[in-house]
């Protein structure tokens, strides 16, 4: 067990990509920090820094307070579970797992002991003498995540563990996953391109692109208070919707219409340098049918109306995609997105995605009226994409509008 | 379908019967000359009518058979020995480090196989003259380790490809030194494609023609292949035939054998089960 910590560190391949860009982080012992981000955005880069099976171009990398930059994989006692399991096929499922431990030259009796237990935890045990070729992909999974227990390392790493599997088997191991972390109370550092697992394992999701750390927080956190547009957009399902909007006076100009600026908003605006065009973000669950909504609660508001295009019952609730005429919302942090489609889904262009009660009567075709929580909105600049509306972190709609 | 698939076996069925007796009857001949006297050496019948071990006995009475097996066993042996080794690191150094030079040396090997053999017989042969390796064993070992290793290096750099790099990361992170990693859990995946090179490689050496003849004088290191056509039978004016014939047939044996022996070894599929699901 012990804290990582990332100091500058800064990853140049041989052929002159920088994958990694002068990194700061903290993990702290026992945490179980998740590494989210589009692909090629360097999160396995950085997980095989931490590992040890890359150099690190520039920057320390110290844990349990040790500088280990120069230390070979095997002296920096972590464990690692791949992507593609990486399991040695010609040795069985108990063959795999003492693997660790013979070469840490233990004791036959004691190692015999130690795959006991992990395979029990991993209900394994009936599996011990077979070939990983003769077991099926989530009984592989689990093999590789006992050869990480089984020696209680320092720390996991654990490169896209679950992306192998399917939805069901996905969901279930996650829990599992979860379950064994806090169990054992080990440093984790997951790596994902899935943002449900982003959102529902980690003690903290550190938010990457392109080399650089976006965002690290609290799934909550990452969720409400996103710093920019890219970090909106990637974590959410389905995600935020963006609007163009430009600032006239005391109104925001939309598509939707014209929106009154709050007393939060317009001090967010307030800046010299604040821009006239600005990009509105809201999330799916901000939205309610109009009808449904209490007198006290209308003010803090605004009511449109727009043609549906299609509505998902869930059953719990409903989502409903309304058509919205006009330009779309246009910054780099958006066409980032957009290209990685497999990491968030952004909905297409033309449709608003809303999230109404399962109650609410909307149909395909017909025209809805639609109350949107001005509380919630968030602005951001188009330029750079950076949030107007959070001030010192502070949570978006504490003030009434 | 079922129908189908009878008569796609039954095709298939005759078109290997086929292949296997255009490659078996040369093959049976030699051995049905081998038992026969030298009476009836050329009747051409292909079943003897009458059956003898005399051109076996006779073979192997002469020293000069003996020697030879000595020297080609030992000669391949060592050379595949050596080869393989070589080969190995090479091979292993191609398909995982990248370092400079990289190409040239690929394209080195590449050359020497292209390279034909018997332009270099000549100068091979004043060279190991001023060496005093002509006529020794080393003067063989050597050009057959040359011709040798471009054919190891390929081959199992195509076998080392296939074995996941994740595995040596994962055995890296497990504990293992880059020597441990390679010996655990690389070689023994590696294995397959290590026993048929030495097979070919085996081969290669054992067959040779040109450089055996070219490069020795005495039965001190003729090979087999070389020493059968200085085969004179047991006088003069006999008909060596049968002779050369038993010969040859002792002569493949060891190649039967060094097969069977590493065939058992080369598990297909060895990898799988490593990745994914
Ligand atoms: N050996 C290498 N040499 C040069 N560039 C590399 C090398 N490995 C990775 N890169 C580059 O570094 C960047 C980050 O790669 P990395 O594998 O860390 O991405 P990732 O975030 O793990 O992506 P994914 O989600 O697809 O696994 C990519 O642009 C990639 O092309
Ligand atoms: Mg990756």
């Amino acid at each position: 067990m012990a804290d990582i910590v990332l100091d500058k560190v800064t990853k140049k391949y041989p052929d002159g990509t920088t994958a990694v860009h002068e990194i700061d982080l903290e993990i702290a012992d026992g945490e179980f920090i998740i590494l989210v981000g589009p692909s090629g955005c360097g999160k396995s880069t950085t997980l095989n820094m931490i590992a040890g099976l890359e150099d690190i171009s520039s920057g320390e990398l110290r844990i349990a307070g040790e500088r280990v930059n120069d230390k070979a994989p095997k002296d920096r006692d972590i464990a690692m579970v791949f992507q593609s399991y990486a399991l040695y096929p010609n040795m069985t499922v108990g063959e795999n797992m003492a693997f660790p431990l013979k070469l840490a030259k233990m004791p036959k009796a004691e190692i015999d002991k130690k795959v006991a237990e992990a395979a029990k935890v991993l209900e394994l045990t009936e599996y011990l003498n077979r070939k990983p070729a003769n077991l099926s992909g989530g009984q592989r999974q689990r093999v590789a995540m006992g050869r990480a227990i089984v020696r209680s390392p320092k720390a996991f790493l654990m490169d896209e563990p679950l992306s192998n599997l399917d939805a069901k088997l996905r969901v279930q191991m996650r829990t599992q996953v979860s379950r064994l972390q806090k169990q054992l109370n080990t440093t984790t550092v997951y790596v994902t391109h899935d943002q449900t697992e982003a959102m529902t394992l980690g003690d903290r999701v550190v938010v990457m692109r392109g080399g650089y750390i976006q965002q690290v927080g609290d799934p909550q956190t990452l969720y409400d208070n996103p710093h920019n547009l890219f970090v909106a957009g990637f974590i959410g399902s389905p995600s935020m919707n963006f609007l163009p909007a430009t600032v006239e006076e005391s109104k925001l100009r939309t598509p939707l219409g014209d929106l009154p600026l709050g007393d939060r908003v317009r001090r967010a605006l307030s800046g010299a340098d604040a821009p006239r065009q600005v990009i509105l973000g809201i999330r799916p669950e901000h939205f309610e049918d109009a009808r449904l909504i209490e007198e006290h609660q209308r003010a803090k508001g605004f009511e449109f109306t727009a043609p549906v295009d299609l509505v998902e019952s869930m059953g719990s609730d409903k989502y409903v995609y309304l058509t919205v005429e006009g330009e779309h919302a246009v910054a780099a942090d958006l066409e980032d997105l957009a290209a990685d489609a497999g990491g968030a889904d952004l909905p297409p262009q033309d449709n608003l995605v809303t999230r109404l009660s399962a109650e609410s009567r909307v149909r395909d075709g017909a025209d809805a009226r639609v109350w949107m929580n001005l509380d919630k909105i968030h602005l951001f600049d188009p330029r750079d994409g950076h949030n107007l509306t959070l001030h010192e972190g502070q949570a978006a709609g504490v003030n009434a509008a | 379908m079922a129908v189908e698939t009878t008569s796609a076996k039954v095709k298939w069925g005759l078109l290997d019967a086929l292949v296997v007796v255009f490659a078996l009857i040369p093959v049976l001949w030699i051995v049905s000359l081998s038992f026969k006297t030298a009476a009836t050496l050329t009747d051409g019948n292909f079943i003897p009518r009458e059956w003898t071990w005399d051109n076996y006995k006779l073979i192997f009475q002469t020293d000069q058979f003996v020697r030879a097996l000595v020297n080609s066993i030992g000669i391949a042996l060592i050379s595949t020995v050596i080869a393989v080794v070589l080969g190995t690191m090479a091979a292993y150094a191609i398909s995982r480090l990248d370092f400079p030079g990289k190409k040239a040396l690929v394209g080195v090997s590449l050359l020497i196989a292209m390279f034909p053999q018997v332009s270099l017989v000549s100068p091979l042969f004043n060279i190991e003259r001023n060496l005093g390796i002509f006529d020794t064993w080393l003067g063989l070992i050597l050009p057959y380790i040359t011709f040798a290793l471009p054919l190891a290096i390929y081959t199992l750099s195509a076998f080392f490809k296939q074995i996941p790099w994740d595995l040596e990361k994962a055995a890296k992170m497990d504990g293992a030194t880059q020597g441990e990693a390679f010996r655990k859990v690389i070689a023994p995946l590696a294995a397959p494609g290590v026993f048929t090179t030495a097979i070919l490689v085996f081969i290669f050496c054992w067959n040779d023609f040109l450089f055996a003849i070219s490069l020795t004088s005495t039965e001190q290191s003729r090979t087999v292949p070389v020493a059968l056509s200085f085969f004179t039978g047991a006088s003069q004016f006999e008909d060596p035939t049968g002779a050369i014939s038993a010969a040859a047939v002792v002569i493949t044996i060891p190649i039967i054998l060094f097969v069977l022996f590493f065939q058992r070894r080369i598990v297909a599929g060895l990898t799988s089960g490593a990745v994914k699901g």
